[in-house]
């Protein structure tokens, strides 16, 4: 049985954006302090730090998690997506993104990441969702900027331009 | 970006940039995770982190504070208390000349749940986390007040007892002759309302990093402030320092503001404070809970409003009776929401006469502050309720209520009595359009049938008028003449700007208008393009903000939405200056006169020979690089900053009228709603809203300030409220409890435009991003009176109120013993009394076995649930170290318990109180012992009172938690005086069953 | 916002955790999804010496038909659940229920058995348990023991779980046949707890109503043989019964009133299913 104590660093190997890192974690560290103190991924927002606004929202093993709810030391030995791996290597936007900046779905743009991450994974899951389906997917995330209207739209139709490609 | 083709415009300018829906510079960083917001932002190696301990107490005195335990952890290298902030600080300046002194930390009293007590500096926020848990305060609870009204009255507790009141302001104005028109008025028509507290919570919370530099006394700062600058003395006052001496920066970008990030102010100087008694930088993240209950709020506020009006609708006169909830503390700039809107206090309407009462009143709540709307939503609410009455008492049409008494087309600029100077509209033709573009007649269609099908429907309008731009002496109307006179007038909103050309014409802009999303970077960069005929990609505008290097102003900042009739005007004058120091230096080597040159395409060219032509780098580079060939008498580089304060915002005159704001838009809206009858579930069948905000400059972002303003005010109308218990508990401390909306609650709106250019500033550009704020909560407000007939709706309308609203009666069940004990009746209800309850138990022992227990200190620390140790501290009165708890919910506390109106062996009183990290519980119960032949019996009741953080997150099963806790009392008690007959542990549904139905919780 | 130190331990397999368990005893938590039991540690409200991992044991994740049951691992999450092509086949009422719990980003890593475990008054899975009268299969060193959802969850947050034992899986009875389900909820949000939930089961003459958010646990009453006219009535005695209390978000009277309204509208339309 694996047993890190408590009070003590201990070093996280896993697998960041498709490539390995590692960073030293007391037991109780929560992943997104964990992202953004030891790793500096900036791209991490913390809004809640329980669960409800869904900021920090990041993909473990290619499923969205919280990374609030989630302690550094759970993701040893897996892979942690954050939005940074969205964009194409020459910093090209992804579909989604470049759909974000064409409906205004952004403003102060820090629930933006997680909210992207949450998307991404759902339009993966689904290649047709309706209207409503984007709306209770998008329901475990608060954005306080946008009434939600542009990203909605950005999703519906990134859903269309994806399936029109195939 | 393909340039489009140019518009000609109003002002005579071409137009290829401004109006069009250019996509946002900002959202390439953003999207990607590459913008950096202020815990982002680089420190010095060593900095140390903040954990701020907090009141559990609404009010109560501070005994004692014993830091030493935390001052012992490892890793902890300062705590520090109110004794250390009053030697290092004074109270911060506030607007009335009131004894109501206020430091970073509290200092001998806490006035709200959430006040700051103490803060650790610790070396990672972890470990001041538990030093905070490890500080011990002792306090000495005092009775709070909480609603408003009980404030005003004589015999209440008093949050300021040196003011000798907790109404610390009140002023009365008079317009024109409001008391002849009310008593010539066919009727009265009054309403009064009832507007909660709440805010619209940036999902980024503040964030301060300050590291003192001992040499030259100076505080670098780094925070997400956003302004106005105004607080930045009040800040170096509090520090004893200069104004050059407090430096302070704002990142790029910042999550969200709406007016909030304003009250991170006394947390800068606490940290300040901080980083100069340890020597090393701190830095301190404000978390979700400290947020919700501690940052601010809007003030709640109760309006009496009356209308003085003719049978036909017509509306003769108002009268407004305001008293505005400040809470614990006046901080700056408070109490802005209750003068800020003074001017314009008549709405969108032409009554001329007028009556003003201003109350500020002073509660045990968390400090009022800056909320988006800023006053507009409390007033509002008020005036438009009060005309859905005149509409509803004289059997008229709400919608021709408003339209009988709008402003007249054709009579702007139009000054409202209270000195608003509005500056163009024509809200007859906007309210048509919408109408006929947003689809009213179908809409009552669709209300029409709805109720014909027996469904619970109604439809609300609102009209308000949007003021942007504040007159930064709006404050000066809550004192009277002569004071103001005095001090000498104030008013006016200055703003800078600067653009930069370098050597190779690449362009750059700096502005003070501290953006949260808002795209400012986008539209100045918009206007610059468009001066000097460049694509906005070419121009980087830097948003930071600092107070050592950039132009200083008391404006400087995001509120107000004065960004477009100010930050953009101003823009707008450094890029012309710049575009004619370029011209004039274009036309020696062009040839032709500098009022003949034009720009476009990344060029200069004489206007009517564009290929005479020279690329608008070349000048650039002579201007750094060639300076002894500049035009004679030229300043050297191209660096141009303006600056502009628009006249009309003049001070307020001997008669308290004051232009407010210096641009006034109009907002129209109108929406179906249904209710469902079963649930009281309210549901926006179709919204419909209508702006007038002058000249748009970019339509995407103005349809983005709207989405997002409609966005708040549907939380506001539906689901966001800071509740507070009777006893000033505060119950919203986590975002499951503080309900902000989601995308299943936000409906679409249909957004219409119509544009009246406003002739008082160059770009006719006005504010956009506060209407709906103002106009949402009470346009649904009026809907669901509409579909209920009633009068009284209070926001938020949460199923619960929706349906009590509904009048329904509760059919008793059909054997009275079903229903609940009295328990219930007594029971908390939503901001009301303590948690109260009562049993009764039959015991196998005489009253005099079960008394001596009872008084029995060694029993009595077997009786009390996880008792660790117990010392007696005087007659029946104990000490106890507890660790309770409820499922996973555990928490370590000091008990404080005592045995009092001793009737030996009839009746007892047990009373006490918990302290622990988890909050604060004070509550008493008395038993009564009742011998009934062999047996006694024992009745109880008890009232508590909880408080701090199990109030704040665990609302929601409070009332249970208690059951359980008093539960685990009796049956240890129980246990203790009749061992033989106490239930035992055995399938586990029984047991709770006999134990519930014993302690009489549970038929 | 940070929880206190704890130390992590993840066994290599059950028997492991349920060693640990059994040498730390009450101080030590079983951490599977994290959805509960982080943020309530965030606040600090909860604590624990250890957290015991779970997550990761592979054998804990399953979703399997056996003999009428539909049993769940603990370490199946409510995401792969919903997910499970054969659910609303089998377990229609979870099919209903499932889409109210939390949210899609806590579905994914929230876990069936944690939910139940943490028995939350107002939560949909342990009410849904309780009204199909499902099983918990506790596990300790000692041994293995199956406890009736009525037995299990005893009080708000409160279960007969002893404190070496683990909540290895839990038991949801295969739909009946013939038998008509429904589950209602009325939340202030997509994905709050629920003000009131109402989960009805209507097979032939029986009708049985569990209601979550009232009382300080899922509490199922089963009519047989009710008159029509006679439902309002007794949806208002148990109404009564149930008390409900008052918080900020709903008084009391309140939720009575959604166990008679939304009582109503569940049994009328699981009757409408069942045959």
């Amino acid at each position: 049985m694996l047993e890190l104590k408590e009070g003590v660093r201990h070093p996280v190997d896993f697998i960041l954006n498709g490539k390995p890192a590692r960073g030293l974690a007391e037991p109780r560290m929560l992943l997104s302090d964990f992202l953004r103190q030891e790793l500096g991924c900036a791209e991490i927002h913390v809004g809640c730090e329980h669960g409800v606004c869904g900021a920090c929202t990041v993909l473990i093993d290619g499923i969205p998690a919280r990374s609030c709810l989630t302690l550094a030391v759970q993701t040893a030995g897996r892979t942690v997506e954050t939005v940074r791996s969205l964009a194409a290597e020459d910093g090209a936007l992804s579909d989604l993104q470049e759909a974000f900046r064409r409906h205004h779905a952004l403003q102060c743009g820090y629930c933006t990441p997680g909210i992207l991450m949450s998307a991404e994974q759902f339009l993966r899951e689904r290649a047709d969702p309706s209207e409503q389906e984007v709306r209770e997917m998008l329901s475990g995330h608060i954005c306080r900027c946008t009434g939600y209207v542009g990203i909605v739209e950005a999703i519906l139709e990134t859903a269309r331009s994806r399936a029109g490609a195939r | 970006m393909a340039q489009p083709p140019s518009q000609p415009s109003h002002d005579g300018l071409e137009r290829r940039w401004l109006g069009r829906p250019v996509e946002r510079i900002e959202d390439a960083t953003l999207l990607t995770g590459h913008g950096y917001f202020a815990d982002d932002m680089p420190t010095r190696a060593g900095t140390l982190h903040a954990a701020i301990l907090r009141s559990p107490h609404a009010h109560a005195e501070i005994v004692a504070i014993d830091t030493a335990k935390a001052m012992a952890r490892s890793g902890v290298v300062a705590v520090l208390t109110g004794a250390e902030i009053k030697q290092d600080s004074d109270p911060f300046i506030i607007v009335l000349r009131q004894p109501m002194d206020q430091w970073s930390l509290a200092t001998d009293r806490v006035r709200f749940v959430g006040e700051a007590v103490a803060v650790v500096i610790a070396e990672d926020r972890y470990i001041a986390e538990d030093a905070v848990d490890d500080i011990e305060v002792e306090y000495r609870k005092l009775p709070a007040v909480i609603d408003p009204m009980s404030a005003t009255a004589a015999d209440a507790p008093l949050v300021h007892p040196a003011v000798g009141s907790n109404v610390p302001s009140e002023r009365h104005f008079s317009y024109g002759d409001p008391e002849r028109r009310f008593a010539e008025a066919d009727r009265v028509v009054e309403i009064t309302i009832d507007y909660p507290r709440n805010s619209q919570t940036p999902l980024e919370g503040f964030v301060v990093a300050a590291d003192y530099q001992p040499g030259e006394g100076v505080y670098d700062v780094m925070c997400n402030f956003q302004g106005p600058f105004t607080v930045h003395p009040v800040m170096s006052k509090a520090l004893r320092c200069s104004g050059a001496q407090l430096r302070i920066r704002t990142p790029a970008y910042s999550g969200g503001g709406f007016g909030v990030k304003q009250a991170i102010f006394p947390y800068v100087v606490l940290m300040c404070i901080a980083s100069r008694r340890t020597g090393r930088p701190v830095k301190w993240v404000e978390d979700r809970f400290e947020h919700l209950t501690a940052a601010i709020a809007a003030p709640n506020r109760i309006i009496r409003a009356a209308a003085a009006v003719k049978n036909d609708g017509l509306v003769t006169a108002f009268r407004f009776e305001q008293i505005d909830d400040y809470g614990a503390y006046l901080r700056p700039p408070m109490p802005g929401p209750l003068y800020r809107q003074h001017g314009i206090m008549s709405g969108a309407y032409a009554a001329k006469d007028m009556q003003i009462v201003n109350k500020l009143v002073m509660t045990n709540k968390t400090p009022s502050g800056m909320v988006r709307g800023f006053g507009g939503p409390q007033i509002y609410y008020g005036l438009e309720r009060l005309m859905q009455r005149v509409a509803v008492e004289l059997g008229l049409d709400p919608l021709d209520v408003i339209r009988k008494n709008l402003v007249p087309a054709g009579s702007f600029p139009y000054r409202a009595p209270a000195g608003a100077l509005i500056d163009s509209g024509d809200y007859q033709t906007a309210i048509a359009m919408a109408e006929r573009d947003g689809g009213l007649a179908d809409l009552r269609r669709r209300r029409d049938e709805a109720r014909a099908a027996g469904r619970i429907y109604g439809i609300g309008f609102a009209a308000i008028v949007e003021p942007a731009q504040s007159n930064m002496g709006y404050l000066s109307t809550i004192v009277p003449v002569e004071e103001r006179r005095k001090a000498g007038p104030k008013g006016g909103n200055v703003a800078y700007a600067t653009v930069n050309v370098d050597c190779l014409g690449a362009v750059s802009v700096t502005a003070d208008s501290l953006p949260q999303g808002q795209g400012h970077a986008t539209i100045l960069s918009q206007i610059v393009a468009e001066q000097l005929g460049l694509d906005p990609h070419d121009i980087r505008c830097n948003m930071e903000r600092d107070t050592q290097r950039d132009p200083w102003s008391i404006a400087t900042g995001n509120y107000s939405s004065r960004f477009s009739s100010s930050t953009a005007v101003v823009a707008q004058m450094a890029a012309k200056k710049v575009r004619a120091k370029i011209a004039q230096i274009a036309s020696q080597t062009l040839n032709v006169p500098a009022d003949e040159v034009a720009f476009g395409d990344g060029k200069v060219f004489a206007k009517n020979n564009p290929d005479n032509n020279i690329r608008f780098s070349r000048i650039a580079g002579t201007a750094h690089w060639s300076p002894s060939e500049l035009p004679t008498g030229m300043a050297p580089g191209i660096s141009e900053t303006a600056s502009y304060s628009a006249p009309e915002i003049e001070p307020p005159n001997d008669a308290d009228q004051i232009n407010t704001s210096l641009t006034y838009g109009f907002v129209f809206d109108f929406c179906g709603i249904e209710i469902d009858r079963d649930t009281g579930a309210i549901r926006i069948d179709k919204y419909v809203t209508m702006h007038d905000a002058g000249r748009i400059l970019n339509p995407l972002i103005a349809d983005g300030q709207i989405y997002g303003s409609f966005g708040w005010g549907i939380g506001c109308a539906l689901l966001e409220e800071f509740a507070y218990g009777a006893d000033g508990s505060f119950l919203s401390g986590t975002f499951a409890d503080y309900l902000c909306p989601t995308a299943c609650e936000v409906p679409r709106p249909v957004i219409l435009h119509m544009e009246s250019p406003s002739p008082l500033t160059p770009l006719g550009a006005k504010g956009i991003g506060e209407g709906n704020c103002m106009s949402t909560p009470v346009c649904i407000a009026n809907a669901v009176a509409d579909a209920l007939g009633v009068k009284d709706v209070k926001l938020p309308l949460t199923p619960a109120r929706v349906k009590a609203l509904m009048g329904e009666t509760e059919k008793p069940p059909r054997v009275a013993a079903k229903a609940p004990p009295a328990r219930a009746a007594a029971a908390a209800t939503p901001g009301g009394k303590a948690l109260t309850g009562s049993g009764a138990q039959t015991v196998p022992a005489s009253p005099e076995v079960i008394w001596r227990a009872l008084l029995d200190p060694k029993v009595l620390a077997r009786v009390i649930p996880g008792c660790h140790a117990l010392d007696q501290t005087g007659p029946n009165e104990y000490r106890a170290e507890v660790s309770l708890g409820v499922g996973i919910v555990k928490g370590r506390f000091t008990a404080r318990v005592a045995l009092t109106d001793l009737d030996p062996p009839r009746a007892a009183t047990l009373s006490g109180g918990l302290e622990g990290s988890l909050g604060s519980t004070t509550g008493s119960g008395r038993v009564r012992l009742v011998p009934q032949g062999a047996v006694t019996q024992i009745d109880y009741d008890y009232v508590v009172e909880i408080s701090g953080k199990a109030a704040a997150v665990g609302g929601r099963m409070l009332d249970g938690a208690t059951k359980v806790l008093i539960g685990q009392f009796f049956q240890r008690l129980f246990a203790e005086i009749a061992p033989e007959a106490a239930p035992r542990p055995g399938p586990a549904r029984t047991w709770w069953q006999r134990l519930l139905k014993f302690l009489g919780l549970q038929s | 916002m940070k929880p206190k130190p704890f130390t992590y331990l993840r066994p290599a397999d059950i028997n492991e955790a349920l060693q640990a368990l059994a040498r730390i005893g009450e101080d030590a938590r079983i951490l599977a999804g994290g959805q509960s039991l982080l943020p309530m540690m965030n606040f600090r409200l909860a604590q624990a010496r250890a957290l015991i991992d779970i997550s990761r044991l592979a054998p804990l994740a399953y979703i399997r038909k056996t003999a009428g049951e539909i049993e769940i691992g603990a370490a199946t999450t409510q995401a792969q659940l919903l997910a499970w092509p054969q659910l609303g086949d089998a377990t229609p009422l979870l099919s209903a229920a499932l889409p109210h719990v939390g949210h899609f980003q806590t579905r994914s890593r929230g876990t069936v058995c944690g939910s139940i475990a943490h028995s939350d008054p107002a939560s949909e899975l342990p009410l849904c348990l309780a009204t199909l009268e499902g099983k918990v299969v506790l596990r300790s060193s000692k041994g293995e023991r199956v406890l009736p959802a009525a037995e299990f969850q005893t009080g708000m947050l409160a279960t007969a779980r002893r404190p070496d034992e683990v909540v290895v899986a839990v038991r949801f009875p295969e739909r009946k046949q013939g038998a008509g389900y429904a589950f209602m909820e009325m939340a202030q949000r997509h994905g709050d707890f629920a003000i009131c939930a109402v989960a009805a089961v209507v097979s032939g003459k029986t009708t049985r109503l569990g209601v979550g958010g009232v009382a300080d646990k899922p509490t199922v009453r089963e009519w047989s043989g009710l008159p029509n006219g006679e439902l309002d009535d007794a949806l208002n005695d148990f109404a009564w019964e149930l008390g409900g209390t008052d918080d900020h978000h709903a008084t009391a009277a309140y939720r009575r009133e959604l166990v008679r309204r939304l009582g109503r509208r569940a049994i009328e339309e699981a009757a409408k299913c069942s045959s």
